[in-house]
Protein backbone atom coordinates (compact mmCIF):
# COMPACT_ATOMS: atom_id res chain seq x y z
CA UNK A 1 0.00 0.00 0.00
CA UNK A 2 2.65 2.19 1.02
CA UNK A 3 4.83 1.82 -2.11
CA UNK A 4 4.04 3.90 -4.81
CA UNK A 5 4.01 3.50 -8.69
CA UNK A 6 5.31 6.27 -10.76
CA UNK A 7 2.98 7.58 -13.55
CA UNK A 8 4.05 9.62 -15.54
CA UNK A 9 1.57 12.24 -17.50
CA UNK A 10 -1.78 10.83 -16.34
CA UNK A 11 -4.02 13.71 -15.66
CA UNK A 12 -4.48 12.87 -12.13
CA UNK A 13 -0.79 13.07 -11.47
CA UNK A 14 -0.77 16.70 -12.76
CA UNK A 15 -3.23 17.82 -10.31
CA UNK A 16 -2.16 19.63 -7.39
CA UNK A 17 -2.13 17.34 -4.13
CA UNK A 18 -3.56 19.15 -1.78
CA UNK A 19 -7.14 19.50 -4.16
CA UNK A 20 -6.65 15.09 -4.32
CA UNK A 21 -6.55 14.94 -0.53
CA UNK A 22 -10.17 17.22 0.23
CA UNK A 23 -11.54 15.29 -2.42
CA UNK A 24 -10.74 11.88 -0.84
CA UNK A 25 -11.96 13.03 2.31
CA UNK A 26 -15.00 14.51 1.05
CA UNK A 27 -15.83 11.39 -0.77
CA UNK A 28 -15.01 9.07 2.30
CA UNK A 29 -17.38 11.24 4.46
CA UNK A 30 -20.28 10.63 1.89
CA UNK A 31 -19.12 7.14 1.08
CA UNK A 32 -19.48 6.22 4.63
CA UNK A 33 -23.08 7.85 5.51
CA UNK A 34 -24.79 6.70 2.63
CA UNK A 35 -26.66 3.49 1.98
CA UNK A 36 -28.80 3.68 -1.20
CA UNK A 37 -27.22 1.31 -3.23
CA UNK A 38 -28.00 4.33 -6.20
CA UNK A 39 -25.86 6.04 -4.58
CA UNK A 40 -23.27 3.82 -3.58
CA UNK A 41 -23.39 1.82 -7.25
CA UNK A 42 -22.60 5.61 -8.79
CA UNK A 43 -20.02 5.89 -6.39
CA UNK A 44 -18.50 2.95 -7.11
CA UNK A 45 -18.70 3.59 -11.28
CA UNK A 46 -17.50 6.85 -11.19
CA UNK A 47 -14.34 6.32 -8.12
CA UNK A 48 -13.75 3.09 -11.03
CA UNK A 49 -13.58 6.14 -14.26
CA UNK A 50 -11.24 8.18 -12.51
CA UNK A 51 -8.83 5.40 -11.42
CA UNK A 52 -8.73 4.55 -14.93
CA UNK A 53 -7.84 8.53 -15.90
CA UNK A 54 -4.54 7.40 -13.59
CA UNK A 55 -3.46 4.74 -16.12
CA UNK A 56 -2.79 2.63 -13.04
CA UNK A 57 -2.02 -0.83 -14.02
CA UNK A 58 -4.77 -3.70 -13.11
CA UNK A 59 -2.49 -5.82 -11.48
CA UNK A 60 -1.49 -2.94 -9.11
CA UNK A 61 -5.32 -2.46 -8.55
CA UNK A 62 -6.14 -6.11 -7.72
CA UNK A 63 -2.89 -6.14 -5.39
CA UNK A 64 -3.81 -3.27 -3.36
CA UNK A 65 -7.16 -4.38 -3.24
CA UNK A 66 -6.81 -7.58 -1.54
CA UNK A 67 -6.40 -7.08 2.23
CA UNK A 68 -9.47 -4.32 2.39
CA UNK A 69 -11.67 -7.83 0.17
CA UNK A 70 -10.04 -10.30 2.75
CA UNK A 71 -12.16 -8.36 5.44
CA UNK A 72 -15.22 -7.98 3.28
CA UNK A 73 -14.83 -11.96 2.67
CA UNK A 74 -14.96 -12.26 6.33
CA UNK A 75 -17.58 -10.16 6.62
CA UNK A 76 -19.46 -12.07 3.90
CA UNK A 77 -19.02 -15.15 6.28
CA UNK A 78 -20.58 -13.49 9.51
CA UNK A 79 -22.57 -10.73 9.10
CA UNK A 80 -25.58 -12.01 6.35
CA UNK A 81 -26.38 -14.56 9.37
CA UNK A 82 -26.15 -12.43 12.54
CA UNK A 83 -28.45 -9.21 11.73
CA UNK A 84 -32.03 -10.08 12.24
CA UNK A 85 -34.51 -10.27 9.70
CA UNK A 86 -36.43 -12.05 6.89
CA UNK A 87 -34.50 -15.36 6.37
CA UNK A 88 -33.19 -15.65 2.41
CA UNK A 89 -31.19 -19.07 2.75
CA UNK A 90 -30.03 -21.37 5.34
CA UNK A 91 -26.36 -23.16 5.79
CA UNK A 92 -26.65 -25.77 8.10
CA UNK A 93 -27.96 -24.32 11.51
CA UNK A 94 -27.83 -20.81 10.54
CA UNK A 95 -29.92 -18.75 8.60
CA UNK A 96 -28.96 -15.52 6.57
CA UNK A 97 -31.37 -12.77 6.53
CA UNK A 98 -31.99 -10.08 3.86
CA UNK A 99 -31.15 -7.29 5.83
CA UNK A 100 -27.93 -8.56 6.57
CA UNK A 101 -27.27 -9.33 3.08
CA UNK A 102 -28.00 -6.07 1.87
CA UNK A 103 -26.04 -4.47 4.69
CA UNK A 104 -23.21 -6.68 4.08
CA UNK A 105 -23.30 -5.57 0.01
CA UNK A 106 -23.48 -2.04 1.58
CA UNK A 107 -20.18 -2.06 3.31
CA UNK A 108 -18.30 -4.15 0.26
CA UNK A 109 -19.30 -1.63 -2.23
CA UNK A 110 -18.33 1.80 -0.16
CA UNK A 111 -15.51 0.53 1.07
CA UNK A 112 -14.24 -0.87 -2.56
CA UNK A 113 -15.53 3.08 -3.75
CA UNK A 114 -13.35 4.32 -1.13
CA UNK A 115 -10.04 2.31 -2.03
CA UNK A 116 -10.40 2.79 -5.78
CA UNK A 117 -10.05 6.77 -5.14
CA UNK A 118 -7.52 6.18 -2.15
CA UNK A 119 -5.35 3.70 -4.99
CA UNK A 120 -5.91 6.64 -7.62
CA UNK A 121 -4.54 9.21 -5.33
CA UNK A 122 -1.68 7.66 -3.56
CA UNK A 123 -0.52 5.84 -6.90
CA UNK A 124 -0.25 9.24 -8.60
CA UNK A 125 1.21 11.03 -5.93
CA UNK A 126 4.51 10.54 -4.58
CA UNK A 127 4.76 9.84 -0.69
CA UNK A 128 6.61 12.62 0.60
CA UNK A 129 4.12 14.88 -1.56
CA UNK A 130 1.57 13.88 -0.18
CA UNK A 131 3.14 14.62 3.35
CA UNK A 132 4.13 18.14 1.99
CA UNK A 133 0.22 18.39 0.89
CA UNK A 134 -0.94 17.54 4.27
CA UNK A 135 1.27 19.97 5.97
CA UNK A 136 0.11 22.84 3.74
CA UNK A 137 -3.29 21.81 4.41
CA UNK A 138 -2.62 22.15 7.78
CA UNK A 139 -1.96 19.12 9.24
CA UNK A 140 -0.29 19.99 12.44
CA UNK A 141 3.90 19.64 11.58
CA UNK A 142 4.15 16.60 14.44
CA UNK A 143 1.71 14.11 12.38
CA UNK A 144 3.13 15.27 9.01
CA UNK A 145 6.88 14.34 10.52
CA UNK A 146 5.58 11.13 12.12
CA UNK A 147 3.88 10.34 8.58
CA UNK A 148 7.35 11.05 6.68
CA UNK A 149 9.80 8.70 9.47
CA UNK A 150 7.24 6.23 9.76
CA UNK A 151 7.93 6.04 6.08
CA UNK A 152 11.12 5.89 5.87
CA UNK A 153 12.37 3.76 8.79
CA UNK A 154 9.50 0.87 8.56
CA UNK A 155 12.13 -0.27 5.64
CA UNK A 156 14.86 -0.05 8.24
CA UNK A 157 12.79 -1.97 10.72
CA UNK A 158 11.40 -4.26 8.49
CA UNK A 159 15.08 -5.26 7.19
CA UNK A 160 16.28 -5.25 10.80
CA UNK A 161 13.26 -7.89 11.23
CA UNK A 162 14.29 -10.13 8.12
CA UNK A 163 17.48 -10.23 9.60
CA UNK A 164 16.71 -11.52 13.00
CA UNK A 165 14.43 -13.76 11.31
CA UNK A 166 17.19 -15.57 9.30
CA UNK A 167 19.50 -15.52 12.30
CA UNK A 168 16.82 -17.85 13.59
CA UNK A 169 15.90 -19.55 10.33
CA UNK A 170 20.12 -20.66 10.29
CA UNK A 171 20.18 -22.13 13.58
CA UNK A 172 17.44 -24.54 12.60
CA UNK A 173 14.46 -22.30 14.66
CA UNK A 174 11.14 -23.51 13.15
CA UNK A 175 7.59 -21.95 14.16
CA UNK A 176 5.58 -24.49 16.48
CA UNK A 177 2.95 -24.50 19.27
CA UNK A 178 5.28 -24.71 22.31
CA UNK A 179 6.26 -22.49 24.78
CA UNK A 180 10.14 -22.09 22.73
CA UNK A 181 8.64 -20.73 19.87
CA UNK A 182 6.34 -18.11 21.84
CA UNK A 183 9.62 -17.39 24.06
CA UNK A 184 11.60 -16.20 20.79
CA UNK A 185 9.01 -14.62 18.86
CA UNK A 186 9.15 -12.45 21.94
CA UNK A 187 12.45 -11.86 22.00
CA UNK A 188 12.14 -11.12 18.43
CA UNK A 189 10.04 -7.84 19.17
CA UNK A 190 11.76 -7.29 22.13
CA UNK A 191 14.77 -6.92 19.98
CA UNK A 192 13.47 -4.89 16.91
CA UNK A 193 12.04 -2.56 19.95
CA UNK A 194 15.42 -2.00 21.35
CA UNK A 195 16.80 -1.76 18.27
CA UNK A 196 14.15 0.83 17.19
CA UNK A 197 14.45 3.07 20.00
CA UNK A 198 18.78 2.77 19.66
CA UNK A 199 18.33 3.53 15.73
CA UNK A 200 15.90 6.67 16.60
CA UNK A 201 18.70 8.04 19.02
CA UNK A 202 21.38 7.93 16.51
CA UNK A 203 18.66 9.33 13.87
CA UNK A 204 18.50 12.33 16.34
CA UNK A 205 22.41 12.69 16.95
CA UNK A 206 22.88 12.63 13.19
CA UNK A 207 20.21 15.46 12.93
CA UNK A 208 21.96 17.39 15.60
CA UNK A 209 24.98 16.99 13.82
CA UNK A 210 23.24 18.62 10.98
CA UNK A 211 22.36 21.88 13.09
CA UNK A 212 18.61 20.72 13.36
CA UNK A 213 16.68 23.21 15.71
CA UNK A 214 13.40 21.38 15.78
CA UNK A 215 12.22 23.38 12.75
CA UNK A 216 11.48 21.67 9.19
CA UNK A 217 11.44 22.99 6.00
CA UNK A 218 9.74 21.78 2.87
CA UNK A 219 10.88 21.93 -0.50
CA UNK A 220 7.78 21.42 -2.16
CA UNK A 221 6.11 24.67 -4.32
CA UNK A 222 2.30 24.40 -4.66
CA UNK A 223 0.75 26.51 -6.96
CA UNK A 224 -3.08 25.57 -7.85
CA UNK A 225 -3.84 26.25 -11.33
CA UNK A 226 -6.71 26.06 -13.87
CA UNK A 227 -6.81 22.70 -14.08
CA UNK A 228 -6.80 21.81 -10.32
CA UNK A 229 -10.04 24.24 -9.93
CA UNK A 230 -11.65 22.85 -12.79
CA UNK A 231 -11.08 19.38 -11.11
CA UNK A 232 -12.53 20.32 -7.62
CA UNK A 233 -14.96 21.93 -8.92
CA UNK A 234 -16.38 18.90 -10.80
CA UNK A 235 -15.48 16.34 -8.24
CA UNK A 236 -17.06 18.74 -5.10
CA UNK A 237 -20.30 19.04 -7.53
CA UNK A 238 -20.25 15.50 -7.89
CA UNK A 239 -19.68 14.54 -4.41
CA UNK A 240 -22.50 16.91 -3.57
CA UNK A 241 -24.94 15.60 -6.25
CA UNK A 242 -24.07 11.78 -4.53
CA UNK A 243 -24.86 13.40 -0.88
CA UNK A 244 -28.14 14.75 -2.63
CA UNK A 245 -29.47 11.45 -4.23
CA UNK A 246 -28.49 9.74 -1.09
CA UNK A 247 -30.38 12.01 1.07
CA UNK A 248 -33.47 13.23 -1.25
CA UNK A 249 -34.02 9.42 -1.96
CA UNK A 250 -33.70 9.17 -5.87
CA UNK A 251 -33.67 6.54 -7.88
CA UNK A 252 -33.43 5.75 -11.38
CA UNK B 1 52.42 24.62 12.83
CA UNK B 2 52.03 27.34 15.62
CA UNK B 3 49.50 27.09 18.54
CA UNK B 4 47.25 29.43 16.01
CA UNK B 5 46.39 26.67 13.32
CA UNK B 6 45.28 24.37 16.37
CA UNK B 7 41.51 24.12 15.41
CA UNK B 8 40.98 20.87 17.83
CA UNK B 9 42.58 21.21 21.29
CA UNK B 10 41.63 18.04 23.75
CA UNK B 11 43.18 17.90 26.78
CA UNK B 12 42.74 15.54 29.99
CA UNK B 13 39.68 13.85 28.64
CA UNK B 14 37.82 11.13 30.37
CA UNK B 15 34.93 9.20 29.66
CA UNK B 16 33.28 6.06 31.12
CA UNK B 17 30.19 4.38 29.94
CA UNK B 18 26.73 4.79 32.36
CA UNK B 19 28.08 1.37 34.88
CA UNK B 20 31.37 2.34 35.17
CA UNK B 21 33.48 0.91 32.16
CA UNK B 22 36.18 3.78 31.41
CA UNK B 23 36.65 4.42 27.32
CA UNK B 24 38.22 7.51 27.28
CA UNK B 25 41.32 7.70 29.77
CA UNK B 26 42.80 11.25 30.28
CA UNK B 27 43.24 11.69 26.28
CA UNK B 28 45.15 14.70 25.00
CA UNK B 29 44.68 15.24 21.11
CA UNK B 30 45.78 18.24 18.58
CA UNK B 31 44.37 18.78 15.45
CA UNK B 32 46.05 21.25 13.20
CA UNK B 33 44.46 23.17 10.14
CA UNK B 34 44.78 21.10 6.98
CA UNK B 35 45.44 18.17 9.02
CA UNK B 36 44.16 14.68 8.07
CA UNK B 37 44.20 12.49 11.01
CA UNK B 38 43.51 8.39 11.03
CA UNK B 39 42.72 7.27 13.83
CA UNK B 40 42.56 3.31 14.27
CA UNK B 41 41.81 1.07 17.38
CA UNK B 42 40.53 -2.37 18.36
CA UNK B 43 36.45 -2.35 18.60
CA UNK B 44 35.16 -0.66 21.59
CA UNK B 45 38.56 1.19 22.15
CA UNK B 46 36.37 4.74 22.37
CA UNK B 47 37.40 5.94 19.30
CA UNK B 48 33.51 6.61 18.06
CA UNK B 49 32.99 7.73 21.15
CA UNK B 50 35.87 10.83 21.27
CA UNK B 51 34.03 11.53 18.13
CA UNK B 52 30.52 11.96 19.96
CA UNK B 53 32.28 13.93 22.60
CA UNK B 54 33.60 16.18 20.02
CA UNK B 55 29.63 16.82 18.55
CA UNK B 56 28.66 17.39 22.23
CA UNK B 57 26.38 14.64 21.73
CA UNK B 58 28.16 12.57 24.86
CA UNK B 59 29.32 14.63 27.84
CA UNK B 60 32.82 13.67 28.70
CA UNK B 61 33.45 12.51 32.65
CA UNK B 62 36.05 15.20 32.75
CA UNK B 63 38.71 16.84 30.40
CA UNK B 64 38.68 20.28 28.50
CA UNK B 65 37.80 20.69 24.61
CA UNK B 66 38.38 23.70 23.19
CA UNK B 67 38.13 24.02 19.27
CA UNK B 68 38.61 26.88 16.94
CA UNK B 69 40.27 27.93 19.91
CA UNK B 70 37.15 28.59 21.90
CA UNK B 71 36.80 26.03 24.92
CA UNK B 72 33.18 24.38 24.08
CA UNK B 73 31.10 23.26 27.04
CA UNK B 74 27.54 23.67 27.14
CA UNK B 75 25.04 22.48 24.37
CA UNK B 76 24.84 25.99 23.09
CA UNK B 77 28.54 26.21 22.31
CA UNK B 78 28.00 22.57 21.16
CA UNK B 79 24.82 24.15 18.19
CA UNK B 80 27.65 26.69 17.04
CA UNK B 81 30.73 24.39 16.71
CA UNK B 82 28.30 21.65 14.84
CA UNK B 83 27.57 23.96 11.87
CA UNK B 84 31.77 23.99 11.43
CA UNK B 85 32.07 20.42 11.71
CA UNK B 86 31.04 17.35 9.48
CA UNK B 87 30.41 13.92 11.35
CA UNK B 88 29.93 11.31 9.04
CA UNK B 89 28.22 8.12 10.58
CA UNK B 90 29.02 4.42 10.42
CA UNK B 91 25.59 3.33 9.27
CA UNK B 92 23.96 5.35 7.07
CA UNK B 93 20.83 4.55 7.87
CA UNK B 94 20.97 6.76 10.59
CA UNK B 95 21.87 9.64 8.72
CA UNK B 96 19.62 9.62 6.03
CA UNK B 97 16.46 10.20 6.88
CA UNK B 98 14.54 12.29 4.39
CA UNK B 99 12.18 10.43 1.87
CA UNK B 100 14.30 12.03 -1.36
CA UNK B 101 18.19 12.94 -1.70
CA UNK B 102 17.70 16.64 -2.52
CA UNK B 103 15.90 17.05 0.79
CA UNK B 104 18.46 15.15 2.71
CA UNK B 105 21.37 17.01 1.23
CA UNK B 106 18.97 20.52 1.75
CA UNK B 107 18.08 19.68 5.40
CA UNK B 108 21.81 20.80 6.68
CA UNK B 109 22.03 24.25 4.93
CA UNK B 110 18.21 25.24 5.54
CA UNK B 111 19.18 24.53 9.21
CA UNK B 112 21.93 26.71 8.34
CA UNK B 113 19.16 29.58 7.47
CA UNK B 114 20.36 29.81 3.74
CA UNK B 115 17.01 30.49 2.04
CA UNK B 116 15.70 27.57 -0.10
CA UNK B 117 16.82 28.45 -3.17
CA UNK B 118 20.14 28.65 -2.25
CA UNK B 119 20.15 25.82 0.11
CA UNK B 120 19.47 23.53 -3.25
CA UNK B 121 21.89 24.99 -4.96
CA UNK B 122 24.45 23.67 -2.53
CA UNK B 123 23.09 20.69 -2.58
CA UNK B 124 23.40 20.26 -6.51
CA UNK B 125 26.53 21.58 -6.32
CA UNK B 126 27.57 19.21 -3.48
CA UNK B 127 25.68 16.20 -5.55
CA UNK B 128 28.00 17.20 -8.96
CA UNK B 129 31.01 17.35 -6.64
CA UNK B 130 30.46 13.86 -5.58
CA UNK B 131 29.39 12.44 -9.13
CA UNK B 132 25.86 12.20 -8.07
CA UNK B 133 24.33 14.40 -10.26
CA UNK B 134 20.47 13.23 -11.18
CA UNK B 135 20.08 11.68 -8.03
CA UNK B 136 18.41 14.51 -6.44
CA UNK B 137 14.65 12.86 -6.73
CA UNK B 138 15.71 9.23 -5.60
CA UNK B 139 14.34 7.69 -2.92
CA UNK B 140 17.14 7.36 -0.07
CA UNK B 141 15.91 4.28 1.55
CA UNK B 142 16.31 2.57 -2.78
CA UNK B 143 19.67 3.31 -2.51
CA UNK B 144 22.54 1.04 -2.67
CA UNK B 145 24.80 1.20 0.38
CA UNK B 146 27.71 2.39 -1.80
CA UNK B 147 25.02 4.94 -3.21
CA UNK B 148 24.11 5.32 0.79
CA UNK B 149 27.38 6.06 1.86
CA UNK B 150 28.17 8.63 -0.62
CA UNK B 151 24.58 10.32 -0.35
CA UNK B 152 25.66 10.51 3.41
CA UNK B 153 28.79 12.44 2.60
CA UNK B 154 27.13 14.75 0.52
CA UNK B 155 24.56 15.97 3.09
CA UNK B 156 27.85 16.60 5.56
CA UNK B 157 29.59 18.37 2.88
CA UNK B 158 26.93 20.32 1.89
CA UNK B 159 27.21 22.38 5.54
CA UNK B 160 30.52 23.77 3.99
CA UNK B 161 32.39 22.46 7.48
CA UNK B 162 35.61 22.94 7.94
CA UNK B 163 36.66 20.13 9.89
CA UNK B 164 35.24 17.07 9.78
CA UNK B 165 34.48 13.95 11.46
CA UNK B 166 34.57 10.64 9.41
CA UNK B 167 33.47 7.57 11.09
CA UNK B 168 34.35 4.37 9.16
CA UNK B 169 33.57 5.81 5.60
CA UNK B 170 34.34 3.11 3.60
CA UNK B 171 33.70 0.34 5.72
CA UNK B 172 30.91 -2.62 4.38
CA UNK B 173 31.57 -1.11 0.61
CA UNK B 174 32.65 -2.79 -2.50
CA UNK B 175 35.91 -2.02 -4.19
CA UNK B 176 35.21 0.58 -6.73
CA UNK B 177 32.79 2.61 -4.16
CA UNK B 178 35.89 2.64 -1.56
CA UNK B 179 38.46 3.83 -4.39
CA UNK B 180 35.94 6.26 -5.04
CA UNK B 181 35.45 7.72 -1.77
CA UNK B 182 38.54 7.52 -0.66
CA UNK B 183 39.82 9.92 -3.86
CA UNK B 184 37.60 12.26 -3.27
CA UNK B 185 38.86 12.77 0.54
CA UNK B 186 41.82 12.76 -0.86
CA UNK B 187 41.00 15.49 -2.77
CA UNK B 188 39.13 17.60 -0.47
CA UNK B 189 41.12 20.62 1.17
CA UNK B 190 39.39 20.44 4.58
CA UNK B 191 40.87 19.62 7.86
CA UNK B 192 39.41 15.87 8.75
CA UNK B 193 39.57 12.76 11.48
CA UNK B 194 39.03 9.26 9.86
CA UNK B 195 38.43 6.22 12.11
CA UNK B 196 39.22 3.30 9.87
CA UNK B 197 40.36 -0.34 10.08
CA UNK B 198 41.88 -0.20 6.91
CA UNK B 199 45.08 0.66 7.42
CA UNK B 200 45.89 1.10 3.63
CA UNK B 201 43.74 3.35 2.57
CA UNK B 202 44.69 5.52 5.94
CA UNK B 203 48.33 5.66 4.70
CA UNK B 204 46.97 6.92 1.05
CA UNK B 205 44.93 9.73 2.63
CA UNK B 206 46.05 10.68 6.15
CA UNK B 207 49.19 12.30 6.80
CA UNK B 208 49.16 10.48 9.87
CA UNK B 209 47.77 7.61 12.08
CA UNK B 210 47.53 6.98 16.01
CA UNK B 211 46.18 4.45 17.54
CA UNK B 212 43.41 4.35 19.85
CA UNK B 213 43.66 1.96 22.76
CA UNK B 214 42.65 1.42 26.45
CA UNK B 215 41.48 4.65 26.22
CA UNK B 216 44.52 6.22 25.28
CA UNK B 217 46.25 7.44 22.19
CA UNK B 218 49.47 5.43 21.38
CA UNK B 219 51.89 6.03 18.55
CA UNK B 220 54.23 3.41 17.86
CA UNK B 221 57.12 5.11 16.12
CA UNK B 222 59.07 1.59 14.57
CA UNK B 223 55.52 0.82 13.06
CA UNK B 224 55.43 4.58 11.00
CA UNK B 225 59.04 4.49 10.11
CA UNK B 226 58.06 1.79 8.06
CA UNK B 227 54.33 2.66 6.84
CA UNK B 228 54.30 6.59 7.01
CA UNK B 229 57.09 8.82 6.22
CA UNK B 230 55.04 11.95 6.97
CA UNK B 231 54.46 11.48 10.20
CA UNK B 232 57.26 13.13 11.83
CA UNK B 233 55.51 16.01 10.37
CA UNK B 234 52.93 15.91 13.33
CA UNK B 235 54.66 13.32 15.39
CA UNK B 236 55.34 16.63 17.97
CA UNK B 237 51.51 17.46 18.09
CA UNK B 238 50.38 13.48 19.46
CA UNK B 239 51.09 13.19 23.43
CA UNK B 240 52.60 10.30 23.76
CA UNK B 241 51.00 8.34 27.05
CA UNK B 242 52.22 5.44 26.82
CA UNK B 243 54.04 2.97 23.85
Amino acid sequence: MIEEISLPDSFLEQIDPRVKLIIVFLFSIVMAASYRFTTLITALFISILILLTGKVPLKEIFKRLIPVNTLIILLWLILPFSVKGDPVFFMGPFTATKAGVIYTAQISIKSNAMMLILIAVIASTRIFTIGHALHKLGIPTKLVQLFFFTFRYIHVIYREYLRLLNAMKIRGFEPRTNLHTYKTFAYLVGMLLVKSSDRAKRVHNAMLCRGFNGRFYSLSNFSITKKDLFFLFLMTSFIIFLGVIEWAGITW
Amino acid sequence: MGRNNLVINISDLCYSYPGGKKVLDNLDLELCKGQKLGLIGPNGGGKTTLFHIIMGLLKPSSGCIEIFGQPVINEKDFKKIRQKIGFLFQDSDDQLFSPTVLEDVTFGPLNLGKGKNEAIKTAKKTLKFLGLSGFEDRVTYKLSGGEKRLVSLATVLAMEPEILLLDEPTTGLDDATRTRIMDLLAKLPITMIMISHEINFLEKITDSIINLEKGKLLIDKEFYIHTHPHTHHYGSHLHRREV
